[in-house]
């Protein structure tokens, strides 16, 4: 029997379950002459989820299992010399078996006994799944039968279903927590087994950068070539020019036109600039490239700089301007909430408009304001593409942002997009650059949190 | 006496003040506005530059060429095997009798695209009536001709630095002259692969696997996202627990999107052995990283809900579970699908996190399958701006308009949604 059709056949008898399950309820009713205890939707739906679940069930466990099951069953048939080389051997044994599987192997030169297990594999595998699938077929059929036979008038039909459907809520709230876990544990996980081969203190307070150095066993770690110092200036150097070209435009623009512009310009003019938000990050990246750091390059030729055509101006101006709307419609929102009175109350003093704004609104709103300055600095760090297509890959500790510099996102892409064995200090660093990347936003996050949280001011 | 004098000097100073305060006030208003039309303009800046790059890339130049079909040329039962090759070079030389040099010759052929080939032998293993016939057939021509028609070869830049000689120009004046060379529709953009030749490529396999990518994201991001938001806001308790999920969910939404690659590529594709590149990793990764945002927005539509449906409900004798599915999810279910809508929207431009998953392979076969090795389309768009073809740069400007194409139409979708649930209220 093939695979597929067996989520139909289950799908099938669970429909049937339902519908035998209803029928059986109206008639024990009659029978009896009592009240149900439920509708007899709930016991249709009873039956239907014991038909499910067990051979769900059945079908994960084979899921997660099936390979080291199978493997193991046919290492045991392998001539004995080749397992007796140890656990790395075999470790390569079981590689190159799954290579094989896979078909990622082609050609005549494999190894006989290989293709025999090979062989072997594939058609154990396919007997479980005949006997899996058997198996979960019968599973529903029973254990729907026992709930069927056990359908009486008084029988809680729904509390038994709606425990089920908590239960999936639960687990479902669950996977979403857990990811956040997943996150924090892989990376830390990886991170600590970087940190056993390159010292912490290198890493933070590293002057020098150049991970393909460690491609050689004997510089791991002692050549102090995975300091992170440079990478992080490049960082903090771009971001600040982007929030150098981001503040000033998000935050004018704000008030500008919760301020001044009418009702018919607001209502243009808003979701416009929030376009700007929802452009892919590569199509800014593209941007950059090609337009934005050329011209850059043919001004400073003419002015007679010297520009590089990756420099930091480039991508940190074009990812300012992604983080415009990060910066305004967070101040748009706070200005909004300062009262109206507040302002009556200094135009009532004879201040103008714009007094008003910069010696009572702003200060009012001053924590949401932070907050979302805080926010698009931590989208500037932790933003990929834009960086990754018009910044620099060379490792440069400078504050001129007419040169190219690096960025920790640049990084962990440059090191991971390549096919490198998953234990090289290389790959690791990745990591490592990661939980920074990931601590240093989380802070900002947490910090933005914070002042929206602590210093918002309460009126009326 | 005393007193009007210095009244006098208190008015004269606030009105010696007066124009100065609102020549400011005229600034700072003047600089509010000119930060508003930047940011528009940065904008239109933007469109323009990608629109202007792109939209010649719809259309591709092709070469009419007289292919003679002669039947000794083939071979009946391996079609395949046949010198498809010399077909577009017999057509090339019956326009050009006079050019019989070798090198010459060679430099006549570089004319026509190296897929011309292919795409006669797929016409005639379609149809085998084509045997013994001839026929006149629009060929793409090479995406150094196709540049020069577009005007982004200069013809005034010296010979050594042009990709084109002067007696190659002037061929092609001769084959655009006869009405032999046009620009065409680039059917070619939307129904092929991914490939190295800029006149051969298009963006079908590049969407396909961003559609299967997004089937998956939406398959576990929604249900996921919607039972988290319900279990949260209906059925947990109150207490810290409660609140540390919710600063952790708020949190990892704002976590830069590369993080969630890097633990796709030590969890997924390390720990579980997930198969690289293909869009069921890609999706899963993608889940992660929508699944706050859908949250987050299910629980604001879930809050939304007045409490007088519920306690209506619970009046007369619905269980908590009967008032959710009954009466509350009907009623926060517009505001979930907007935020969904605008999750996937976010998880379709992204390529960060794809980048660490291997899905930047260069790719030629259309994927079909979950499992199959893929990319997607804002993949595809960077894979191509690193190419050193100026072909590629208009082909990526016109992937990135059908891009923002898409995502204009969820996120329109979702304007709609939420506009027509407003109006039920």
């Amino acid at each position: 029997m093939p695979w597929l059709p067996v989520p139909l056949i289950l799908l099938l008898l669970a429909s049937a379950a339902f519908v035998l399950g209803r029928r059986r309820a109206f008639s024990v009713a009659a029978a009896s002459g009592e009240r149900l205890h439920s509708t007899a939707w709930y016991h249709g739906m009873l039956v239907a989820l014991w038909c499910l679940i067990p051979a769900l069930v059945i079908s994960l466990l084979w899921l997660v299992f099936a390979d080291s099951i199978l493997t193991r069953l046919v290492l045991q048939d392998l001539p004995r010399q080749m397992l007796a080389r140890g656990a790395e051997q075999r470790t390569l044994l079981v590689n190159d078996l799954h290579n094989l599987l896979a078909g990622h192997v082609a050609g005549h030169n494999i190894d006989p006994v290989l293709r025999r297990a090979a062989a072997r594999y594939r058609a154990l595998a396919a007997t479980g799944r005949m006997l899996v699938a058997f198996l979960m077929l019968a599973t529903a059929l029973l254990s729907a039968s026992l709930v069927y036979f056990r359908i009486r008038p008084d029988l809680q039909a729904r509390n038994r279903v709606e425990q089920v459907a908590r239960a999936v809520l639960l687990l479902c709230s669950t996977i979403a927590v857990l990811s956040a876990i997943g996150i924090v544990l892989s990376i830390l996980f990886e991170s600590i087994r970087f940190f056993r081969q390159v010292p912490l203190t290198d890493f933070l307070f590293g002057l020098k950068w150049s991970p393909q150095m460690a491609m050689r066993a004997d510089q791991v770690g002692s050549s102090g070539s995975f300091g992170v110092v440079p990478v992080l200036a490049g960082t903090l150097l771009i971001s600040a020019i982007a929030l150098a070209v981001a503040v000033p435009i998000g935050l004018m623009s704000a008030i500008y036109l919760s301020e001044y512009a009418g009702p018919r310009l607001r209502a243009w003019a808003r979701p416009t600039m929030e376009i700007l938000a929802g452009v892919p990050t590569v199509v800014y990246g593209f941007f950059a490239a090609l337009v934005v750091a050329p011209f850059i390059h043919d001004i400073g030729a003419r002015v007679g700089l010297d520009v590089s055509s990756e420099s930091a101006l480039a991508s940190g101006l074009v990812m300012g301007i992604m983080i415009i709307p990060s910066v305004s419609s967070l101040s748009n929102d706070v200005i909004n909430a300062v009262p109206r009175s507040l302002r009556d109350g200094s135009y009532g003093l004879g201040a103008t408009r714009s007094e008003t704004i910069i010696h009572v609104v702003l200060p009012a709103a001053l924590p949401g304001i932070v907050g979302g300055i805080l926010l698009a600095a931590s989208r500037a760090i932790g933003e990929t593409m834009i960086v990754v297509m018009a910044a620099g890959l060379a490792a440069r500790l400078t504050a001129n942002p007419l040169e190219a510099v690096t960025t920790v996102t640049v990084q962990i892409v440059t090191l991971l997009a390549g096919d490198q064995a998953f234990d090289s200090p290389r790959t690791l660093a990745a990591f490592a650059l990661g939980l920074l990347l990931f601590v240093v936003t989380m802070a900002l996050n947490m910090a933005a949190m914070y002042v929206v949280r602590r210093y918002r001011e309460e009126y009326e | 006496m005393q007193v009007r004098e210095d009244r006098q000097t208190a008015m004269e100073l606030m009105e010696r003040g007066l124009a100065r305060r609102h020549r400011r006030e005229r600034i700072f208003r003047s600089l509010g506005l000119a930060a508003v039309l930047v940011s528009i303009g940065f904008l239109a800046l933007l469109f323009a530059a990608i629109i202007g790059n792109g939209w010649t890339a719809f259309e591709q130049s092709e070469i009419l060429l007289d292919i003679d079909f002669a039947a000794d040329h083939f071979d009946v039962d391996n079609l395949a095997r046949a010198d498809y090759a010399a077909l577009v070079r017999q057509g090339l030389q019956k326009l050009f009798p006079e050019v019989r040099k070798r090198r010459q010759r060679r430099s006549l052929y570089r004319l026509v695209s190296s897929g011309a080939a292919i795409i006669l032998q797929k016409k005639v293993m379609q149809d085998t009536s084509l045997i013994g016939t001839r026929q006149s057939i629009w060929l793409p021509a090479d995406d150094a001709v196709d540049m020069l028609l577009k005007g982004r070869i200069s013809r005034t830049l010296p010979e050594n630095r042009r990709r084109l000689s002067d007696r190659q120009i002037a061929w092609i004046h001769r084959l655009a002259g006869s009405g032999r060379l046009k620009k065409r529709f680039n059917a070619t953009f939307f129904t092929a692969g991914d490939s190295r030749e800029p006149e051969l490529a298009g963006i079908r396999g590049a969407v396909a696997g961003s559609l299967l990518t997004m089937l998956v994201t939406l398959l576990l991001s929604f249900p996921v996202g919607v039972a988290t938001a319900v279990y949260l806001e209906e059925f947990a308790p109150r207490n810290r627990w409660a609140d540390l999920i919710e600063v952790n969910i708020n949190n990892l939404a704002a976590v830069p999107s590369i993080v969630f690659g890097l633990l796709g590529l030590a969890f997924f594709l390390d720990f579980l052995g997930l198969p690289r590149s293909t869009p069921l990793v890609g999706g899963l990764v993608l889940t992660l990283m929508t699944l706050p945002t859908v949250i987050i927005a299910a629980r604001a539509s879930l809050k939304a809900v007045p409490p007088s449906i519920r306690e209506a409900a619970l009046a007369v004798g619905a269980s908590r579970m009967q008032v959710v599915a009954h009466h509350v999810l009907p009623l926060a279910m517009p505001g979930m699908l907007t935020g969904t809508i605008i999750g996937m929207a976010r998880a379709l431009g992204e390529t960060a996190p794809l980048l660490l998953l291997g899905m930047v392979a260069f790719i030629a076969d259309v994927p079909s399958h979950l499992t199959d090795p893929a990319t997607v389309l804002p993949v595809q768009i960077y894979l191509w701006a690193d190419s050193p073809e100026q072909a590629f740069v208009e082909r990526t400007a016109a992937a990135i308009m059908v891009l923002l194409v898409l995502l204009f139409c969820m996120n329109g979708l979702a304007v709609f949604l939420r506009r027509r649930f407003e109006r039920r209220r």
